[in-house]
């Protein structure tokens, strides 16, 4: 199984669907340069965020930890641990702040 | 109408209190208020003294809040005693020159110590124990001293007995009644309190008198004669043979002193002189006594002030001589009517000589309780002066018996009248304390302390402060959600309890099973997850989960820098910080740390730890900079984890002139013991080789200070925003007596302590404080020492290096890249511009909206 992410209307291979430990992020290259932070949650969902935290600059999402609230998952930034819900990108602590957000799945 | 000047004399704890008292009163906005101080210092606590050699500066000690004098507008005269009061002129004249004309005088002068006129007490290496400078001069005699003796075994006496013990000094206790504190305490209190103390290694000589003191041919202290015929050779002696009052100014100018000293006062404090008032030490109350304890003279500044500020008069007739103290780690207390003078009264004792503990309880034939004395566990003193003059809800001999001893008594301070006295230093009451809670909305301890001032004097009241406010806050209803998260309503001890009493090595089963409903079966969230995680850690070997932090499910549970063995840093780059126990290193280590910090072009610095940081090293990076890392002997320095971190050293008796113990080789054995210990927040610690301190042991979670004969352990120290210094849990602990000790304290703490609670939080949280944790880890009052210990002991068999372990697991190894879908290609983002011939993070390339556009190939895209 490999994990794609939809990129203007084309499934981009990103990896081995086991590469993915649930709970954990990796981050990924895209072709335009981007970066993509992926998660796998307890339940096997997949998830994709751009992976640059917007409150910082850094590039670090994919090392935050994956928590759910009230059944949504989101990420937490490593740095000064804002919340990002991994299905949509909308900041949870921030209502003016949002990441953009993938379609992904295995196939 | 000119503006009324107020003069004060004396500038001590009582005299502190009456300008507060004034400024409460508003009285300093109407008035010129002058106060002249001896002393090179404003107040201090003076009944805290002796904390002085327990590390407290004395800044810690002041009693004067930052700004208070130049925000009431008090005119302040340190080092400046008066030395004359002229009247019929109604001025003062100041040592330097100065004069002010008063309309109001206040005399606080306090009291001096009494020496003994014995031959020799003024030689050189004879000191009284009264003021800092006091302290000061003793400290530096002591450094040439082996022997000191203390005339006098009341409650200053055993104070500096053991301030001298602290020092260094073989110490002797002098002191001519048949009992030591023979004033508070009675011949079984005595005889309780002399075994303890000589248990510490302090020699008592009681019912003798010092005859004369020798001294040699440059005419320092040698030799002392008491009474009994016997001699000792000491170097050092400290008269602390009570206080009389500082009457002197008075009586030059005519005012009325007592026959044994002491201004006459009537009942406002009011001297022969209708503009002159005496307060404190100085004064002989209306009932014919001068008080020498800090509460009765807090009680006569607020009836000068309220006398001063035309309120409705107050007075003082007299107060209540109860005391509670620690001498030497030793409960002693004493209230009421602790020697049975009343007739026809009864005692109750329980008296355990094993155990050193000594109570005594007097009480009416109708059984109203007296007054008592309490020796070696005062835990009672509390509630027992608050039932004082009232027939206790329970009987006498259950208030005496040891907790766990017959039925089982629960008199806590809820069963307290409200009119009782809580805190006897500021006269505060149960009401007002429980008003706070209910009126003033206070939900803590610190904010009914800083509300009331309870428990802001001598401290003692603090314990039955926290479970009054506790119990107000239950009584109105105020439910704290004390749960670790959203998804757990249990805190972290109870959450240690769980995972050790069922063996869960598993989050997915902690959660599922005793998470809060609405989080079951979710994922859980960034605050319980490490939590969860270092508790497993911590316990891993003994409820059989996977040691390593990046096995199996616990690697997803950790914070980046758990997962990644590195200390993130603001652009996404790690630091890496190799151990270097007790901060000794060989050049060639050195070398080996300058090499890879250069070849990987990292930016070095020494942290305060005494180690070395490297920082810029990305994620594909950090396998390698391990790898060289290992070859060269180092390990993981877990700067990254809630776990050790270092154990600093001074260099010790092994170079230094003044060191008494190797404490470098103690740093190192005790770094490597707890070294990847997973506790609630870190750890850090260090090994001083004598009381010099340089290696700042008391600024640590666990410090050690060196003894001429062992180890001392202090406990709960920090720096940081909110530093406290160590408290001193155990004395001259010999090597294996301090390892076993700290073994217990870690353990007990990595059960007990909340999440990201620090050590210093911890102990001040922890209800009964560091008596408890004594309790607990010292005496095994919870019979859990042996497990604590085992479970050390698994973790200390269990150890294995964390980088050596990844760098030796290409599975593990496969996670240390950038990117997933290009192993090979470096993070882009993460990139440096030189700094002081280092390099720093490019913070602007982080700062634009998104990155700029280039292919894998590193080229701009078209």
């Amino acid at each position: 199984m490999t994990v794609e992410l939809l990129l203007d209307d084309e499934w981009f291979a990103v990896c081995d669907r086991d590469r993915l430990t649930p709970g954990r992020g990796i981050a990924a290259l895209l072709p335009d340069g981007r970066q993509a932070a992926l998660f796998a949650d307890r339940h096997g969902r997949l998830y994709a965020v751009d992976n640059r935290d917007p409150f910082t600059g850094a590039y670090v999402l994919s090392r935050g930890l994956l928590g759910s609230v009230g059944g949504r998952a989101y990420v937490a930034s490593p740095l000064l641990k804002q919340r990002f819900d991994l299905a949509s990108g909308e900041c949870l602590d921030d209502g003016e702040v949002s990441v953009a957000a993938f379609a992904v799945r295995a196939r | 109408m000119t503006t009324p000047t107020i003069v004060l004399v004396g500038h001590g704890m009582v005299g502190q209190r009456f300008l507060e008292a004034l400024a409460d009163r508003g009285v300093t906005k109407t008035s010129r208020v002058v106060v002249f101080c001896e002393e090179p210092r404003p107040a201090y606590n003076r009944v805290q003294l002796t904390s002085y050699f327990s590390g407290r500066t004395p800044a810690d000690l002041s009693m004067v809040e930052d700004g208070f004098m130049a925000r009431h507008g008090i005119e302040l005269h340190v080092g400046d005693p008066a030395v004359a009061l002229d009247r019929a002129a109604r001025t003062v004249t100041a040592r330097s020159g100065l004069t002010v004309a008063y309309d109001t005088l206040v005399l606080a002068t306090g009291s001096y110590p009494f020496v003994p006129p014995v031959p020799g007490n003024d030689a050189t290496g004879c000191f009284v124990y009264r003021t800092i400078e006091d302290l000061l001069a003793i400290e530096e005699y002591a450094m040439t001293s082996r022997t000191g003796a203390v005339v006098g075994g009341g409650l200053l006496g055993l104070e500096a007995a053991g301030a001298l013990k602290g020092l260094g000094l073989a110490t002797h206790v002098v002191e001519f009644a048949p009992r030591l504190m023979p004033v508070q305490v009675d011949e079984g209190g005595g005889e309780a309190l002399r075994r303890t103390i000589e248990g510490m290694g302090v020699t008592v000589h009681t019912g003798v008198g010092t005859q004369e003191i020798t001294a040699t041919e440059d005419g320092s202290v040698s030799t002392m004669k008491l009474s009994d015929g016997s001699a000792l050779d000491v170097d050092l002696v400290v008269f602390s043979a009570g206080v009389r009052p500082r009457d002197q100014l008075a009586r030059e100018c005519g005012l009325p002193v007592g026959e044994r000293g002491g201004i006459v006062v009537d009942e406002q404090c009011r001297t022969g002189d209708e503009a002159v008032y005496a307060i404190g030490e100085c004064a002989l109350a209306s009932d014919g006594r001068v008080y020498g304890l800090v509460a009765p003279g807090y009680e006569m500044a607020e009836t000068v002030a309220t006398a001063i500020a035309g309120e409705a008069a107050t007075s003082f007739t007299g107060a209540d001589l109860s005391t509670k103290l620690k001498l030497l780690g030793v409960d002693v207390a004493s209230f009421g009517d602790a020697h049975g003078t009343a007739e026809g009264c009864l005692d109750v004792v329980y008296s355990d000589s094993r155990a050193g503990v000594y109570k005594k309880l007097v009480v009416s034939p109708d059984g109203v309780l007296l007054g008592g004395v309490l020796v070696g566990d005062a835990e009672q003193y509390g509630t027992l002066r608050a039932f004082t003059g009232s027939v206790p809800p329970v009987s006498p001999e259950q208030l005496v018996l040891p907790a766990g001893a017959g039925a089982p008594v629960a008199l806590g301070p809820s069963a307290l009248p409200d009119e009782a006295v809580i805190c006897s230093c500021h006269n505060v009451t149960k009401g007002t304390i429980r008003s706070a809670v209910t009126e003033h909305s206070c939900t803590t301890v610190p904010e009914v302390k800083k509300c009331t001032k309870a428990g802001t004097g001598c401290g003692s009241c603090v314990k039955v402060l926290g479970r009054l406010v506790t119990a107000e806050l239950e009584a109105s209803g105020v439910e704290v959600d004390k749960g670790l998260c959203g998804c757990f309503g249990q805190t972290r001890q109870a959450l240690y309890e769980i995972v050790l009493a069922l063996r869960i090595a598993s989050y997915a089963e902690l959660l599922d099973g005793h998470g809060r409903e609405s989080a079951r079966g979710g994922d859980g969230c960034e605050i319980c997850k490490p939590a969860v995680a270092s508790i497993i850690a911590s316990l891993a070997p003994t409820i059989g989960a996977p040691g390593h932090v990046l096995d199996g499910e616990q690697a997803a549970l950790q914070d980046t820098n758990d997962h990644f063995l590195a200390n993130l840093q603001k652009n996404g780059s790690y630091s890496i910080v190799p151990r270097i126990p007790g901060g000794e290193i060989t050049p060639e280590k050195l070398i080996v740390i300058g090499e890879v910090a250069r070849d990987f072009g990292l930016y070095t610095k020494i942290t305060g730890g005494q180690r070395i940081d490297m920082f810029g090293a990305r994620v594909d990076q950090l396998p390698m900079i391990w790898a060289r890392l290992v070859d060269a002997g180092f390990e993981s320095g877990h700067a990254y984890g809630k776990s050790l971190r270092t154990v600093k050293s001074c260099v010790g008796r092994t170079w230094c002139r003044y060191g008494v113990q190797d404490s470098v080789r103690m740093a190192i054995d005790l770094e490597l013991r707890y070294r990847g210990l997973r506790s609630p927040h870190k750890l850090k610690s260090a090994v001083s080789g004598c009381a010099r301190e340089c290696a700042e042991a008391q600024s640590k979670d666990f410090g050690v200070i060196a003894t001429a004969s062992g180890w001392n352990l202090y406990v709960g120290g920090n720096g940081g925003a909110t530093p406290r210094h160590a408290d001193l849990l155990a004395q001259d602990l010999s090597d294996a007596e301090l390892v076993g000790l700290i073994d217990r304290f870690l353990m007990f703490y990595i059960r007990t302590a909340d999440r990201l609670e620090r050590t210093s939080v911890w102990l001040e949280r922890i209800e009964g404080g560091l008596d408890h944790i004594r309790d607990v880890v010292v005496h095994d009052s919870l019979g859990i020492c042996d497990e604590l210990e085992a479970l050390m002991a698994a973790h200390v068999a269990g150890y294995r290096d964390e980088w050596a372990d990844t760098v030796n697991d290409p599975e593990r190894l496969a996670r240390f890249v950038s990117f997933v879908n290009a192993p090979d290609v470096p993070d882009p983002s993460v990139k440096f511009v030189p700094a002081r011939d280092q390099v720093k993070p490019d913070l602007q390339l982080l700062a634009g909206p998104v990155l700029p556009i280039r292919t894998l190939e590193g080229t701009p895209a078209s």
